[in-house]
């Protein structure tokens, strides 16, 4: 996904500016990525181009989904002792409230790691955190 | 309802959509219950800059897109479906610089839910993804006449 020399630069100094901007899709959605101690929040700031229903309005589910995914991901990558480069295998997501057109969470749990899958939670949410617009579970292969 | 209108419908729909909109979605096919759409390759949708292959979250949101459309052509009236879940089963990455492709249909209609399956593939037929979805049936009236008239362009 990106040069081992710029995962090496993010593992050590926490700033995701780095990662981020190497990818595409993280600047089309306008992911954000922050470090707390050894937690890390993901964040999608309001953007109208990311919008789906026009009524609410409420960001498109699939960009919810796009979000939740790449956070999966780099949180992955992160919680992993040397360079692994993981590989989504599947994707189940629940929608739980309308996203609406505000800035948008996510925290990932990695629940169980084996030696060549992992099984990764993410939740996300927007008022509060005990309220979340969305859950996934994701599965992916982890690669040397 | 015919298959030109189907396919209007969803066009209409979809052009309401922001994000459907950005990444440049169109109807490639409309039949009573199923659906394709493509989404056009594009330099900004990258997940992997090594390689040029397009990110899952935009597979995802053309599935989703998909999934949540082909109910336009399932249904008689236009109803807002929000998406209950989703599942997708990736098989191998897109190939880069070529379109994707989304079918859905409709493979189970009821009162209050439905239920779609998807797939994504590209030129030649390979599957890059599968989807499985279920999308509450919240009624017609949960959104306003002016936007049902948006999308049905006020014919019956």
């Amino acid at each position: 996904m990106t040069d081992p020399e710029i995962l090496r630069y993010t593992q050590e100094t926490g700033d995701f500016s780095r990662m981020l901007e190497s990818i595409p899709y993280a600047i089309w959605i306008g992911l954000q990525c922050e470090q707390f101690g050894d937690d890390l929040i993901f964040r999608l700031p309001c953007k109208d181009s990311n919008l789906g229903n026009p009524i609410l309005p409420a960001i498109h589910g699939g960009v919810i989904g796009g979000f939740m995914e790449m956070s999966a991901n780099i949180y992955l990558i992160m919680s992993q002792e040397s360079l692994r480069m993981p590989r989504i295998v599947d994707f189940s997501l629940d929608y739980l409230r309308a996203g609406l057109n505000r800035e948008t969470y996510a925290e990932c749990r990695l629940t169980r790691q084996g030696n060549r899958v992992a099984n990764v939670m993410v939740s996300a949410w927007q008022k509060s955190r005990s309220q979340p617009i969305a859950t996934a579970r994701a599965h992916f292969l982890l690669e040397d | 309802m015919n298959d030109e209108i189907r396919r209007k419908r969803v066009t209409r729909f979809i052009d309401t959509l922001n994000q459907a909109k950005e990444l440049g979605l169109t109807v490639t096919e409309a039949k009573k219950g199923s659906l394709t759409l493509c989404l056009p390759y594009s330099d900004r949708i990258i997940g992997n800059p090594d390689t040029g292959v397009i990110h899952g979250g935009a597979i995802t949101t053309l599935m989703d897109t998909t999934s949540g459309c082909v109910i336009l052509c399932s249904l008689e009236e236009f109803e807002l479906c929000p998406t209950l879940d989703l599942r997708v089963d990736y098989m191998r990455p897109a190939s880069p610089r070529k379109p994707v492709y989304a079918r859905a249909e409709t493979y189970r209609v009821t009162r209050n839910i439905i239920f779609t399956r998807c797939e994504a593939f590209q030129e030649g037929g390979e599957t890059i993804a599968n989807c499985v979805a279920t999308f509450m049936r919240i009624g017609k009236d949960a959104s306003p006449k002016h936007y049902r008239d948006l999308i049905t362009g006020g014919e019956e």
